[in-house]
């Protein structure tokens, strides 16, 4: 195992630590205001201060993780649970018009800049968690489609493949038992990556105000609105992006040490 | 070298070593941040404030004006007389008063403006100023006799409202992208999206203004315009969106901060007629859960005056019910206990973009919630507000300023959008209206104030307070906001 992979892993399950840990303990209420403690810089009472109405900011960065998360991991389920599919039909039928249907219509998806695209949606569906989460995930499926079409591909050619089908096991068959095992790999690894992506992107929504409402803290919102008091009240637009670093720092190195672990070729070539 | 000095010696390489010679004179020119920019350039076909801030006094004139006080003065109406009874107003207008493409001012052209403001088509967004009007008439080219239905007390001052302009027909089918008025300023140029600039009038009635040329620029986002003004690249900022950066300026010793008050009555808009909100003591519970000197600490950082009803502190006339309303959540929770909602409700508050607004309705619904009343927060842009809010009247509670001067009279409409219909209140209005003495008026409003404050109409948070910051040389700024201005002609450079 590497440096990566072990580094990622701590990093990644910091912050899914926190998000769970939020779930039954904070230490204040994240959406209480205390307006005369407001600005306060981090302290033993406040890990790390609290923001312009005197919110806990170590509480709203633990909810905030789970925002995060919670946005990015069912974008990445979306993706995956139809991209997924549309990449192995489009193998398994390869040169026919299905093929070509599925495949340009990601071309379509894939020639717009994802997150301009997730603000229209954002701001034609209205703002919201719901809303960001589908807006996510629609771009995640081109992705999740054509890395399992040409995974998929290549494995077609293969010998145990062939034999798969000499057998008479129908394509669909074939592509559940023999085909998507052996991409699983590469699903996963991809699958940490867009997760990473999925955060940025949420907290890019947020930022410009699509993403999650208030009172749910979002780590991207708490960036936006501390914008005019970096100069006097710097923690406020350290710590969330902070944060956001930490986490996308963590999955892209468990990403990273995931591919180099999982990847059959890489394994062969180091043993 | 100092910072300072590198900072000017910087700023003088960038634009260059002629504008550096011409640094010890006193400068001619000036550039005025604010945040919105106008639509058009026509005060006379719509509410928004920014026409008004570029074009009123600088480029159009009324029959009277506001000063920076607050006091109306006479604009182009030299005196006028007022009958016994007061419903005839006969005005006597400046002489050789010439609009910006040269033809004369006169009163065909005072009949013009007041006929077309207040004609059934009329697009004028304030058609209840010229609604007592009965009849104009051109006496001689410099003299004009206006007639009311009845006796107006606030007439002079409805006209000095930007709404009620003169314009010359001449040119009043380019108004808006062209405006040709009789003020101080000429237009010069419209850079959509960044700047308007307004020159000099040589032809100008009055005293000829100390500045040549103004630039107004438009700067919506908070973060940019404190760095606009940081940087001095812009010499004056209007109503500084972004109060937390008040004490940097105010400890620089480059600026200067001027607060004083607008018109702005902040309410948090309750939808009368929509369940449960119909219902008086639900009204009363909300106005009793509303900690208002949390919301100007925590979303104005302090600038701002508690309000107990829709009518500002600085005028006479303002009654102080704050009391009325007080901060006492036990007593909310009670009073919707009584009436059934021992549980809360749900409800919406849309919220439009400003600062007051976004971070005010964060702390109400904080504070709703305290009670029980759980008020999802929805953002929403200005367009969106006017078409579902305002217009469309679909919504739970909002919280928006209303900065017109002296406008308790919008809850005599019971179509307006927060729906109140009191028959009490729309008597007490009328009776205003026909009153002229100053006392009994003053009373009259009193009663007004109090009327809608025990109604519990809306929830009275606080009166906006107008945030100026410009450079320390600058003289002439109104503090106050009576109404949106930018009075060019007082403006200067100190030497």
């Amino acid at each position: 195992m590497s440096r990566n992979l072990i580094l990622g892993a701590l990093l990644a399950s910091l912050v899914l630590l926190a998000a769970l840990v939020s779930f039954v303990w904070t230490p204040y209420d994240h959406a209480a205001l205390d307006i005369p403690g407001k600005l306060k810089t981090p302290s033993a009472q406040n890990w790390f201060g609290t923001d312009h109405f005197g919110r806990d900011m170590f509480s709203m960065i633990m909810v905030g993780a789970r925002t995060s998360i919670a946005v990015a991991l069912v974008a990445v389920g979306i993706g995956m649970a139809l991209g997924v599919p549309l990449g192995l039909t489009a193998a398994a039928r390869k040169g026919s018009w299905l093929d070509e249907v599925i495949m340009r219509g990601n071309d379509l998806v894939f020639a717009f800049p994802s997150l301009v695209i997730a603000i229209l949606i954002t701001a034609v569906f209205g703002a919201g968690a719901i809303n960001a989460i589908i807006a996510i995930g629609i771009f995640n499926i081109p992705v999740f489609a054509r890395i399992t079409r040409g995974a998929a591909l290549s494995l077609w050619e293969r010998e145990f493949i062939l034999a798969a089908r000499v057998s008479g096991k129908g394509a669909a068959r074939i592509s559940a038992e023999h085909i998507l095992p052996n991409v699983a790999n590469l699903l996963i690894v991809q699958g940490t990556i867009q997760f990473s992506l999925g955060i940025l992107a949420e907290a890019g929504l947020s930022y410009v105000g699509l993403g999650a409402q208030p009172p749910t803290p979002s780590w991207g919102r708490m960036l936006a609105d501390a914008q005019t008091m970096v100069s006097f009240a710097p923690h406020l637009a350290l710590i969330p992006g902070l944060a956001i670093i930490v986490t996308v720092l963590g999955l892209n190195l468990l990403g990273d040490g995931l591919r180099d672990w999982l990847d059959p070729r890489i394994r062969v070539a180091r043993a | 070298m100092t910072k300072q000095r590198f900072r000017s010696f910087a700023s003088a390489l960038a634009v260059g070593a002629s504008l550096f010679a011409g640094e010890a004179l006193a400068k001619s020119d000036i550039t005025i941040a604010m945040q919105l920019e106008p639509p058009h350039l026509d005060p006379t076909s719509a509410a928004a404030q920014a026409i008004d801030s570029v074009v009123y006094t600088n480029i159009f004139e009324g029959l009277t004006r506001f000063m920076g006080d607050g006091s109306v003065v006479p604009g182009l109406a030299e005196s006028w007389e007022i009958s016994e009874d007061g419903t005839m107003y006969t005005f006597k207008l400046r002489e050789s008063v010439t609009f910006h493409d040269g033809s004369t001012m006169d009163a065909e052209d005072v009949k013009f403006s007041l006929d077309r403001a207040r004609a059934e088509d009329s697009a004028n967004a304030q058609k209840a100023l010229f609604a007592g009007i009965d009849s104009v008439e051109v006496v001689d080219p410099l003299t004009v006799k206006v007639t009311l239905s009845a006796p107006n007390g606030n007439f002079l001052f409805n006209m000095a409202w930007g709404d009620a302009v003169i314009v010359a027909p001449e040119s009043i089918d380019d108004i808006k992208t062209n405006p040709v008025g009789t003020g101080a300023y000429t237009f010069g140029n419209w850079v959509q999206g960044d700047s308007i600039t307004v020159n000099r009038n040589p032809n100008y009635w009055g005293d000829q203004p100390s500045l040549e040329t103004a630039t107004f620029k438009f700067i919506s986002d908070p973060t940019a315009a404190f760095a606009a003004m940081m940087a001095e690249d812009v010499d004056v900022f209007d109503n500084f969106p972004a109060p937390e950066n008040l004490p940097q300026f105010e400890a620089d010793p480059r600026f200067q901060v001027l607060v004083g008050s607008t018109e702005g009555e902040t309410i948090l808009s309750t939808n009368n007629k929509k369940a449960p909100f119909d219902d008086i003591r639900v009204r009363q519970a909300m106005a009793h859960a509303i900690d208002r000197q949390a919301i100007i600490d925590g979303a104005m950082f302090g600038y701002g005056t508690p309000i107990g009803t829709h009518f500002a502190p600085h005028n006479p006339a303002y009654v102080d019910l704050t009391g009325n309303s007080a901060y006492d959540p036990k007593k909310a929770a009670q009073l919707l206990a009584d009436v059934g909602y021992a549980d809360g409700f749900e409800t919406t508050l849309h919220l439009p973009p400003p600062s007051y607004a976004r971070r005010g309705g964060e702390i109400i619904a904080a504070q709703l919630a305290e009670v029980g009343i759980k008020a999802e927060i929805i953002n929403v842009e200005w367009a969106q507000w006017l078409e579902s809010v305002f217009k469309g009247k679909d919504f739970g509670l909002t919280i928006v300023s209303h900065t017109e001067p002296m406008d308790i009279g919008i809850y005599a409409r019971p179509d307006y959008y927060f729906q109140y219909d009191s028959s009490d209140f729309q008597a007490l209005m009328e009776l205003l209206n026909e009153t002229t003495d100053p006392d009994e008026r003053k009373n009259l409003l009193g009663d007004a104030q109090r009327l809608i404050a025990t109604d519990f109409v809306n929830g009275y948070l606080f009166q906006l307070a107008k945030l100026g910051v410009a450079k320390a040389g600058v003289q002439g700024l109104w503090e106050n906001a009576p109404t949106a201005a930018i009075d060019l002609t007082q403006i200067s450079w100190s030497e």
